[in-house]
């Protein structure tokens, strides 16, 4: 075979995946595709989300039809030179084995837990070579939010994402819910990981939590990156954390997430669901609430740490989605001497809605 | 942490948690423990399908065997949820409420509205229902309309073990008396469950998957038929959206509404006997509220008006098929198999 | 001042005698407004009963809870809800016990332990035994009693409730109200043991048959069954051998009764005639006290009417509220 051609392939976004749906192409056969370069819409049962091509080059066969479901890593198209006869494409695809929908856990790929002093938590990690990566996601998120980062980043670090207290699967009931409970659970999980020296990536509160450990336990951090961070500036979109704290039911829930994302369209039911058998498990109400008094009670944020990390002498990269409902873009400039980023099309949830970009800019700076 | 148990264990988890959390808790029923006064083992059922296994040894004061007299112990736990308990009682086959139905819904149903807003009682009744289990007439019925039919009863009948957790719990908490449907043929089936306690509210139906072309609106045992029928019709390119009830009273009619006004077109799909049924109620609301909405006539696809049969010959044909419902749904679309 | 030979303090006495006068002029006074067409619906009167249910509730506290008959408006006032609001009911007014939604046959106050009149005759023993179950588990000492007519003690909910609280040691009294008749039928017809208290064997607890009409007699007898039941000894039957001076319901010809039978019920054995006889020959009390009860007894009930008349009907709005606690 040709090392020429280069296969397209269904991702796979998040454990539970096994299949997605090619809802629609966006690149015509003959059609040269540039890294970065949006190359198909795909749809699972939890997300839908364009995919971009990680490498370029000439697309040659179009394998996977529009409408239809394939297995995570089926053959969906081929990149190849003109130079590569078109035999030689036909050859390659009957000889890709496609893969089965797997029905069970595979790949030995699965969450791990471990009980730490704070309780039961939750991780994702990614093998790698150098400095790992820890990802720490933002209020009400959980580790799934990194669906579309940690195998992209594993390529260059080892890769942890965490669900911190209170949240996704980790330990539900915390005695004191506030922003020193989950600073102090992150270290402790860093410590249980052996983790001496990591590049700490913070999503929203999780950002703020990242600076916090900066300043704390400045030796511990090689890098920050801040990816629309809480802590940086006064404002905060309270209706969208009242609402989501409040939100009972998927009518309350679904316009409440819409100010995520830039392209509405993302909040799938799926997605909706999984936040409410997260919210309605017993406890996380109560905790949510007490969470929001800490870290924006008198209806702004009450912690500032942007002066402070200005001052640190640690990289710090500041990547913001231009159309960020929940904090405002303008806190971007907050930090003195930070790499800041704007991402246009995209708003509070931009690793997901610019994936790829995030990804690059992260690893720019390991 | 989630993780894949049955409806039978979600169940018995439910309970566990809810008595281990609130002493106030308790259940009485046949055989729930078993054994009780016998020479040989303790907890030597926890109920004819193993349901509450293991309750008992955990929650020894809380599980309390019960004679064969379904009126009075199912109004027991009606008169003790009047009076600072939260009791749930198993009706080891919902035929059984025809002895004790004057407790259900001339007692339990009512004293709330009788006694001028002045009583709660939040007491839960379990049963198993459903055909399937060649039980014959009086072991298997889908009794949902008859209870439905009652002001002051809530009737709960899941079909997953997720849901059957949070409903159950739900159940538990909640002030008013619950019919608690299992349905016997799906207690071996597995989804993903919190370990941690949680809750579903009522009234709010689940979309087990989205569609564009035809909604069937379903629960229970129904409702992995109507996953089949989707699958079968698929292949005619025919797209369907499930609509799982989960609580049929309340109902959750605004998202098959809202299912209809998309699709324009309505199967609906209940084990019951036809007459009076959850399809003859979801289907008469959608005429009423949704007509314009309409382009062709809503199916139903029920058991027969006839009891539930012995000979599995019978009970097969009985029993609507996921192959009736994937007809029903093409019968819908104007085209036939 | 003689000696007191009642097993009662003096206050106690007067109270007892306060509570029946209230229940037979309560009901004597139903009777003269249903004649009227005051009335609406079914109305059961307990006149001529007074003596069991007072001299039984006169042992009970608020804890203490009761099931009741279609005949229940004496035990309502025996276990202390307030006549005006159970006139308001019967006259299905919103200002009513139960805001006009339950009317005669289910008045309740869960307040005062009592769980309600009920139109189902013999389903207030499953529930009496529950609310035994849970004075048990919640560690008090309440007792449950459930009352039933000869009539209803032929139900299968009541039999099943005497093997249920006999196997479970519940604190349960089963208290047979025996008039006789099971509406028009004689109790010599319709019950086949010849003795409750048989009954009460066969089903391993204590009988006890006393005179119904003796207020005293049913005072001791209670008294003992529910200081068992309080102890932890556990469930008994208590039959009360009583008159009903009424048809079964306003409007009851009575033809089944022998000629005369209410005319000799009134003059020889009416329980209240008899108990206060009692309590004025041991020179305990005077009839003055008594006669100041009984007029304070008329004004009671006449405000209860005035106030029962006076009050409005419920609305629209009323009704499909309080079918559920949230829907």
């Amino acid at each position: 075979m040709s090392d020429k051609i280069t296969p397209i392939l269904m991702p796979k976004w998040g454990l539970s995946m096994k299949s997605g749906t090619l809802s629609a192409w966006h690149v015509e056969e003959g059609a040269e595709i540039v890294p970065g370069d949006e190359i198909m819409d795909i749809e699972t049962d939890k997300i839908a989300n364009a995919v971009e091509a990680s490498d370029g080059g000439l697309l040659r066969r179009r394998v996977g039809q529009e409408g239809e479901i394939y297995p995570v890593r089926a053959l969906l198209g081929l990149m190849a030179p003109e130079s590569v006869p078109d035999s030689e494409i036909d050859a390659y695809i009957d000889a890709y084995e496609m893969p089965e929908i797997e029905d069970d856990e595979d790949e030995g790929l699965v969450d791990q837990v471990v009980e730490l002093g704070i309780g039961r938590i939750r991780y994702s990690e990614r093998a790698g070579e150098g400095t790992p990566i820890v990802l720490i996601h933002g209020f009400g998120g959980d580790l799934d939010n990194w669906l579309f980062n940690m195998d992209a980043l594993a390529e260059s670090a080892p890769v942890y994402a965490l669900d911190l207290p209170g949240h996704g699967q980790s330990v539900k009931a915390v005695a004191e819910p506030g922003l020193k409970t989950l600073v102090a659970a992150v270290i402790e999980f860093l410590d249980h990981l052996d983790i001496t020296k990591a590049h700490l990536v913070g999503h929203s509160l999780g950002g703020l939590i990242a600076g916090r450990i900066a300043l704390d336990d400045s030796e511990r951090v090689q890098s920050l990156a801040l990816i629309c961070s809480a802590g940086l500036g006064a404002e905060i979109n309270l209706d969208y954390i009242d609402g989501f704290v409040a939100a009972a039911s998927r009518r309350d829930l679904k316009p409440v997430l819409r100010h995520l994302f830039a392209d509405e369209g993302l909040v799938t039911r799926s997605m909706v669901n999984d936040l409410l058998k997260f919210k309605r498990i017993d406890g996380v109400q109560a905790y949510l609430e007490s969470l929001r008094d800490d870290v924006f009670g008198g209806g702004q944020q009450s912690v500032h740490v942007a002066d402070q990390l200005g001052q640190l002498g640690i990289p710090v990269q500041v990547i913001w989605g231009a159309e960020d409902a929940i904090i405002p873009q303008a806190h971007a400039v907050a930090i003195a001497g930070a790499n800041v980023t704007i991402l246009q099309d995209a708003g509070h949830m931009v690793m997901m809605e610019r994936a790829s970009e995030v990804n690059d800019l992260i690893t720019s700076q390991l | 942490m989630a993780r894949e148990i049955s409806i039978k264990d979600a169940i018995n988890e439910a309970i566990d948690q809810e008595m281990g959390r609130d002493p106030t808790v308790i259940m009485m029923g046949e055989d729930i423990v078993g054994g009780a006064g016998s020479p040989g083992e303790d907890d030597a059922w926890g109920g004819p399908l193993g349901v509450t296994k293991g309750l008992y040894h955990k929650h020894p004061d809380q599980m309390i065997d019960t004679p064969l007299s379904e009126s009075a112990y199912v109004g027991a736990a009606i008169g003790a949820a009047t009076c600072g308990l939260r009791p749930i009682a198993e009706l080891m086959f919902i035929d059984f409420m025809g002895v004790c139905l004057d407790q259900i819904f001339n007692q339990a149903a009512k004293f709330r509205y009788m006694f001028g807003g002045k009583a709660e009682t939040p007491v839960v009744i379990r049963a198993m229902c459903g055909a399937g289990f060649r039980a014959a007439a009086q072991h298997s019925q889908m009794l949902t309309p008859v209870l439905t039919h009652i002001p002051g009863l809530k009737v709960v009948c899941p079909s997953n073990a997720y849901d059957a957790k949070g409903l159950l719990i739900q159940s538990i908490r909640d002030n008013d008396p619950v019919i608690f449907l299992e349905h016997k043929a799906l207690y071996d089936a597995q989804t993903d469950v919190p370990e941690e306690p949680y809750s579903i509210p009522f009234a709010e139906a689940n979309i087990v998957r989205e569609g564009s072309d035809v909604t069937i609106a379903t629960y229970g045992m129904m409702v992995p038929k109507s996953v089949e029928a989707a699958d079968m019709v698929k292949a005619d390119g025919i797209d369907v959206e499930i609509i799982d009830l989960r609580t049929l009273s309340p109902i959750d009619m605004e998202t098959v509404l809202e299912s209809v006004e998309e699709t324009g077109r309505l199967v609906c799909v209940d084990e019951a006997n036809p007459r009076c049924s959850i399809a003859s109620d979801v289907s008469s609301t959608v005429a009423q509220e949704a007509f314009d909405a309409l382009q062709a006539p809503i199916q139903m696809v029920t058991a027969p008006h006839a009891p539930v049969p012995f000979s599995p010959a019978l009970e097969d044909l009985y029993i609507p098929s996921a192959a009736r419902i994937a007809d029903a749904v093409r019968t819908c679309m104007g085209s036939r198999s | 001042m003689s000696e007191n030979p009642f097993p009662l303090e003096k206050d106690a006495l007067l109270a007892a005698y306060r509570r029946m006068k209230t229940i037979r002029e309560f009901e004597e006074r139903l009777h003269v407004d249903f004649g009227r067409g005051e009335i609406p619906g079914f109305v059961h009167l307990y006149a001529g009963e007074e003596a069991a249910g007072v001299g039984i509730m006169m042992h009970l506290k608020d804890h203490d809870r009761i099931a009741s008959t279609h005949r229940g408006h004496g035990h309502c006032i025996a276990k202390g809800v307030d006549p005006a609001d159970m006139m308001a009911e019967i006259y299905g007014k919103s200002t009513g016990s139960c805001a006009g939604k339950g009317g005669s046959m289910h008045i309740a106050d869960l307040s005062k332990g009592m769980m309600g009149a009920n139109g189902i005759l013999g389903a207030g023993a499953p529930l009496a035994c529950g609310a035994a179950l849970a004075a048990q588990k919640l560690g008090h000492d309440g007792v449950a009693i459930t009352f039933f007519g000869d009539g209803a003690s032929n139900q299968g909910t009541v039999l099943e409730s005497m093997n249920l609280a006999a196997i479970w040691n519940l604190p349960a009294i089963f208290v047979v109200e025996n008039n006789g008749y099971a509406e028009s039928t004689s109790v010599d017809y319709a019950v086949a043991s010849d003795s409750y208290v048989d009954r009460a064997t066969g089903f391993g607890m204590p009988g006890i048959t006393v005179d119904g009409t003796d207020f005293f007699a049913v005072y001791e007898a209670a008294g003992e069954v529910i200081r068992r039941a309080r102890e932890g000894g556990g469930p008994s039957l208590l039959e009360c051998k009583m008159i009903r001076f009424f048809g079964h319901f306003e409007g009851d010809a009575q033809t089944y009764r022998a000629p005369g039978e209410n005319e000799d019920n009134r003059a020889h054995r009416d329980c209240i005639k008899m108990y206060r006889a009692k309590i004025v020959d041991s020179g305990v009390i005077d009839n003055d006290e008594l006669d100041a009860i009984d007029a304070e007894v008329m004004t009671v009930i006449e405000d209860a009417v005035q106030h029962a008349m006076s009050s409005p009907m419920p609305g629209l709005s009323d009704l499909t509220t309080d079918v559920y606690v949230s829907y």
